[in-house]
C-alpha cells in the first residue's frame, strides 16, 4: 500500500530543533537514505513557505485567486513522502521518523486505490 | 422463544466473537465477516427445524456462514481483483476442515483484540467495537451501556470499520517490538469498559452489571491467550472489584461506603481466586499498575472489617503506584489511606497541593470532608460535602453524601447543645 506522509509545522519551528537548521538538513537526509535503501520511499519533497501559497478557485465561471493558502492554521504543509508500506502500522513506524515529527505533526494517509 | 431459537442464542453467544474472529481472517473484511453469520444464523432457523440442532451448533455455524461468503465472492462479478482470487484459493484449500463441523474453530480472537483496539481508532470507536465483535454484543446494547443513540453508536462502529478497512490497519498481533506499548492500548480499553459500567453518569443506578462483566470475560480471554502479569492484575482488580457488588447498594438501591458496607454479602469465592491469581503475578516480578491497584483492592477484600484493614500497607502501595501514574487522583487516594492509618495532619497537607488540579472532583472534597471529621472540624467538612454534592451528577452518589451531611451536621448540634 502506498501512504502519503504530510508533514507539517509552525512557521520558524525548526529553529527549536536541536542542533538547528544544520542538523535538520542532515536528519532529512539520512531519513531519505533509510527509506530509499529500504525501499519504502516512493516520492518526497519540501515546498516553499507558505507564504507563497496561492489558492485557485472557479466560482460561477470566474476564475478566483486568492494570497496565501486554503486553511489559515498555525501549522501549515511544509513537505511531502509518499510511501510504500505493507501497513499502517509500518507506515507509522516510518513517520514517526521523520525529523519534523520532533515539534510538528505527520499526518499519515492511504493513497486511495480505484478498482480497475 | 422455542428451544431452538434457544439454541442458537446460546451458540451465537458464546462463540460469536470466535466465529467472527475467524471469519474476518478468512475475508479480510468486517463486514463481510458480519454479513456471513447473519446469512448463517438464518440458515440455521430454517434449517434446525427440519434437520435438527447439530452436535456443535458453533461449528456449524462457522461452516455455514463460510459457505455462505464464498458463494457472495463467486456471484460477484464485479470483483476480480488478485485479493478475492487469493481468499478463493485459500479457502479451497481448506476445504477438509469445512467438510466436518465437528471441529474446533480456529481460535484468530487475539488478532481480533489488537485490531479493535488499535491505537489508530479513538478510544470511544476501540470500546464499541471490541463489545460488538469479541463480545457479541447488539447496536441497541452497545448504545444504551453508554447512554447513547442507537444511530450515533452505529456510526461510530461503521466509521471504525471503515478506517480499519481504508486506512491499512493490519488485522494482526502486534511484532514482538511492539508488543508491550499496543497491550497497554487493550488494557486500558478494557478497563474502560469496566469503568463505564461504573459511572452510570447521571443516571440513576450506580452499575451496570453487563458491561462490567464483559470486561471481565474480555481480560480473561486476553490473558489466556496473551499471557502477561499486567493483563492479570487487570482481571484480579475488575473481578476483587465486581465481588463487592451486592454490597454496595442497600435494599432501597442507597449506596453502601466501603466502611459500612456487610462485607458477608461479598463474593468471597471470586475474591479467593482473584487473590490467588494476584499472587502468581506478583511472584513474576514485573510489577505494574494494575497489579498494584489490584493488591489495593484486595488487602480491602481480605479485611474483616474497616478498621481492621492494614491501611499502612495500602498507603505503601499507593506510594508504589504513583511512580507509574502520579496523577491527582491516584495522590488523592494515596493521601486517604494515609489519613485512614491516622496521619490526618500530612494527608491534609498532601491535598492541599491536589486542590487546584483537583478542583472539579467530587471525591476530593468527599475525601477531605472525612479528614476534617477525623480531626473534629466538623463546620468545614459540612462545607466540603456541601461543593460535593453540588459537583456530583449521580443521584445515588448525591444522596449518599446528602446523608452523610446530614449525620455530621446532627452530631455537630449535639455536641454544641
Amino acid at each position: 500500500m502506498q501512504f502519503m506522509a504530510l508533514i507539517y509545522n509552525a512557521e520558524g519551528a525548526d529553529a527549536s530543533y536541536e542542533g538547528g537548521m544544520e542538523q535538520i538538513m542532515a536528519d532529512y537526509w539520512k531519513f531519505g537514505e533509510e527509506a530509499r535503501e529500504a525501499g519504502v520511499m516512493v516520492a518526497g519533497d519540501a515546498l516553499e513557505a507558505v507564504s507563497t501559497a496561492t489558492s485557485v478557485r472557479i466560482r460561477n465561471g470566474q476564475t478566483e485567486l486568492t494570497d496565501g493558502p486554503f486553511a489559515e492554521t498555525k501549522e501549515a504543509l511544509g513537505g511531502y513522502y509518499l510511501l510504500e508500506c505493507k501497513d499502517l502500522d509500518q507506515a507509522l513506524e516510518w513517520a514517526a521518523k521523520i525529523p519534523t515529527a520532533k515539534y510538528g505533526t505527520i499526518e499519515v494517509r492511504p493513497v486511495m486505490v480505484f478498482d480497475n | 422463544m422455542s428451544d431452538l431459537e434457544q439454541a442458537l442464542t446460546r451458540a451465537l453467544r458464546k462463540s460469536s466473537g470466535r466465529i467472527l474472529a475467524s471469519l474476518i481472517k478468512s475475508f479480510g473484511d468486517f463486514d463481510k465477516a458480519e454479513d456471513a453469520l447473519q446469512d448463517a444464523a438464518t440458515e440455521a432457523l430454517r434449517t434446525w427445524p427440519i434437520k435438527g440442532v447439530p452436535d456443535n451448533p458453533a461449528a456449524w455455524l462457522h461452516t455455514t456462514a463460510k459457505r455462505r461468503a464464498i458463494d457472495k465472492l463467486r456471484k460477484d462479478t464485479r470483483h476480480h481483483a488478485k485479493e478475492t482470487q487469493q481468499i478463493l484459493m485459500d479457502l479451497d484449500a481448506n476445504k477438509d476442515e469445512m467438510a466436518e463441523t465437528d471441529y474446533e474453530i480456529p481460535d484468530e480472537r487475539l488478532r481480533l483484540i489488537f485490531t479493535c483496539c488499535h491505537p489508530a481508532l479513538s478510544p470511544e470507536a476501540q470500546l464499541a467495537l471490541t463489545l460488538k465483535t469479541l463480545g457479541g454484543l447488539t447496536v441497541r446494547e452497545i448504545a444504551r451501556a453508554f447512554l447513547t443513540s442507537e444511530t450515533a453508536m452505529l456510526q461510530r462502529i461503521t466509521r471504525a470499520k471503515k478506517k480499519i478497512r481504508d486506512a491499512g490497519i493490519a488485522y494482526e498481533v502486534p511484532g514482538s517490538e511492539h508488543l508491550s506499548e499496543r497491550r497497554k492500548t487493550v488494557q486500558k480499553t478494557i478497563y474502560l469498559i469496566f469503568n463505564e459500567s461504573y459511572s452510570a453518569f447521571e443516571g440513576q443506578t450506580l452499575t451496570r452489571g453487563d458491561l462490567a462483566n464483559e470486561a471481565i470475560r474480555l481480560a480473561a480471554l486476553l490473558f489466556r491467550l496473551d499471557p502477561c502479569p499486567e493483563t492479570g492484575g487487570l482481571l484480579c482488580l475488575m473481578q476483587l472489584t465486581h465481588a463487592r457488588t451486592a454490597a454496595r447498594t442497600d435494599a432501597l438501591g442507597q449506596m453502601v461506603s466501603l466502611e459500612e458496607q456487610d462485607r458477608s454479602l461479598w463474593d468471597h469465592d471470586t475474591i479467593e481466586m482473584a487473590h490467588q491469581l494476584l499472587l502468581a503475578q506478583f511472584r513474576l516480578g514485573q510489577l505494574g499498575p494494575y497489579q498494584l491497584q489490584a493488591a489495593i483492592s484486595a488487602l480491602h477484600c481480605k479485611a474483616d472489617s474497616w478498621q481492621s484493614t492494614d491501611w499502612q500497607q495500602i498507603t505503601a502501595l499507593y506510594q508504589a503506584l504513583s511512580a507509574f501514574d502520579a496523577s491527582p487522583v491516584v495522590l488523592l487516594n494515596g493521601a486517604m489511606a494515609q489519613a485512614n492509618m491516622g496521619d490526618v495532619a500530612n494527608a491534609l497537607k498532601k491535598l492541599g497541593a491536589l486542590e487546584n488540579s483537583l478542583e472539579t472532583y467530587q471525591p476530593f472534597y468527599a475525601a477531605r470532608a472525612e479528614m476534617h471529621v477525623m480531626n473534629g472540624a466538623n463546620k468545614t467538612a459540612i462545607s466540603d460535602l456541601d461543593r460535593a454534592i453540588e459537583l456530583s451528577s449521580n443521584q445515588i452518589e448525591r444522596a449518599f453524601l446528602e446523608r452523610k451531611r446530614d449525620k455530621i451536621a446532627n452530631c455537630n448540634g449535639s455536641t454544641e447543645n
